[in-house]
């Protein structure tokens, strides 16, 4: 916070004012852009993974579950491919959330960190910093499955 | 005694020092911008040949370093301190360009207003009569800043419209007690304000009061008017920051007009930085090319740099601390 004390000449804008300042000043996120491409990368992304499981199960006759888990891994393959080409990050950019919370942005936020801290080394760098990104999901999805499993068993 | 200090912030130099050489390194994408004829050396990528982002910082500060000196025929040895800083943790650039260039070395961080304190304090060393010759600079790169202060650098993010580029670049000038050339003739260091921002990616809020509290004290301590100055140029505060600036200072009584800033210039719009460019090399690349070049042309007789730097860290940002910020002037004339 300012200091109040401060020896003449200073600014002549209290914290207050220049708060709405700033507010007026820095320019807005795009939103209604932000969110119709988000809907149009994240339907396109979706609709592959749909194409790649209707393949498993026309052409490689797999069980329709089978299918669905080895379209979701073939989805994480080309995100992992994608951010290792350095080609990711620019979908995420124009595609926003729709990018990011299908499998592939999970992909992405797995392989980034490892690429990301390699030179560190394989214990300290990659082996310790791996999850800095994707730690977050999976620590508060892994406790509200756990709450979620709770009270399910309660309700029965 | 203190016949050196002007006012209560500001000192003149009685011997101004002169700046002897420049020489700027950048990266691909600032070779790419509207400054591009101004660099000596654009790197075709940002490895630059080394195994980490970090090393090819170390490298191109020294390159920087040493083209300085080689431009003018310089002794490496007859440089008295080399003054520098950088972003990285531990200013690890500095030091370890430092550590090929073996000289004398002050470590400086001042964030992103590293390159004006550099100037700024190498001149009060050689005007102090403890040096003949200082070498300073400041470097950045887009990519360890990246993964120091945001996420990894293929992670996808959406960035916010008012965030800024780091900079890719090293700037540096050779100044020297005698010689030809521009001369810095007065320096303001600033004081720490902060106004309470708390968004790491608003930079520009964060740095401008304090760089707007600089430039008022100043001109009161020096007695000037903006319209002694052909240019005033802050550091690195992007179009959202310059534009707080101004609306700072007309609040607080000073109308300027011929104003601009470094984080503005380096990037076009077409290359998408959202809010200009930041970090240390910003300024530096600026000023040892755009700026300087134009003061050698005629263009420019007398140009107020105000580096300005935010002084947070990834850790105080998470624990919800706000940012404080700092501005330092060097005023340059021909």
């Amino acid at each position: 916070m300012p200091n109040s004390n401060l020896r003449p000449p200073t600014i002549n804008v209290t914290p207050e004012e220049y708060k709405q300042m700033t507010e007026k000043i820095s320019p807005k996120p795009t939103l209604v852009k932000n969110t119709i491409m988000a809907f149009l990368v994240g339907g396109f992304i979706c609709s592959i993974g749909q194409m790649i499981i209707n393949f498993y199960v026309m052409y490689l006759g797999l069980a329709q579950a089978s299918a669905q888990i080895a379209g979701t891994a073939t989805l994480i393959l080309v995100g992992a491919l994608l951010t290792g080409l350095g080609v990711y990050d620019e979908v995420v950019k124009v595609g926003g959330a729709g990018a990011i919370v299908p499998v592939t942005g999970f992909a992405n936020s797995m392989v980034s960190p490892a690429l990301e801290f390699k030179r560190e080394g394989y214990v300290f760098g990659v082996g310790g910093k791996l999850f800095t990104v994707a730690g977050p999901i999976l620590v508060y999805g892994i406790v509200s499955s756990i709450i979620v499993g709770i009270v399910s068993v309660l309700l029965k | 005694m203190n016949s050196k200090k002007s006012g209560n912030q500001t000192v003149t130099f009685q011997n101004p020092p002169v700046i002897l050489s420049r020489c700027n390194v950048v990266g691909p994408k600032e070779g790419d911008g509207p400054l591009k004829g101004s660099f000596d050396v654009i790197l075709h990528d940002t490895y630059d040949g080394e195994k980490s982002w970090e090393r090819t910082e170390a490298k191109i500060l020294e390159r920087a370093m040493r083209g300085a000196l080689e431009k003018v025929n310089v002794p490496s040895d007859s440089v008295d301190y080399i003054l520098a800083g950088d972003l990285l943790n531990q200013i690890i650039s500095s030091n370890f360009a430092a550590r090929q260039m073996g000289l004398p070395f002050i470590g400086l961080y001042g964030a992103c207003s590293t390159m004006a304190l550099s100037i700024a304090l190498g001149s009060m060393l050689i005007d102090g009569g403890f040096a003949s010759k200082t070498l300073c600079g400041a470097s950045s790169h887009h990519d360890t800043a990246e993964r120091q202060y945001r996420l990894p650098t293929e992670q996808g993010s959406q960035r916010a419209m008012y965030s800024q580029w780091t900079v890719t670049g090293a700037g540096t000038v050779l100044l020297g007690d005698s010689g030809q050339g521009p001369r810095v003739t007065a320096a303001t260091i600033g004081r720490i304000l902060d106004y309470g921002e708390t968004d790491a990616g608003n930079m520009g809020a964060a740095m401008a009061p304090a760089v707007a509290d600089t430039i008022l004290n100043h001109f009161q301590d020096l007695n000037r008017h903006p319209d002694f100055y052909d240019l005033i140029v802050t550091g690195d505060l992007g179009s959202v920051g310059l534009q707080l600036v101004l609306d700072i200072l007309k609040k607080s009584g000073l109308n300027i007009n011929n104003f601009s800033d470094c984080g503005v210039m380096i990037y076009s719009t077409e290359q998408d930085t959202h809010a200009g460019g930041s970090g240390c090399g910003c300024s530096a690349v600026v000023l040892t090319g755009d700026i300087l070049n134009r003061m050698t042309s005629g263009e420019l007789n007398k140009v107020l740099l105000i580096g300005s730097g935010s002084l947070h860290s990834s850790l105080s940002t998470q624990q919800g601390e706000s940012m404080p910020a700092i501005g330092h002037a060097v005023c340059i004339e021909k």
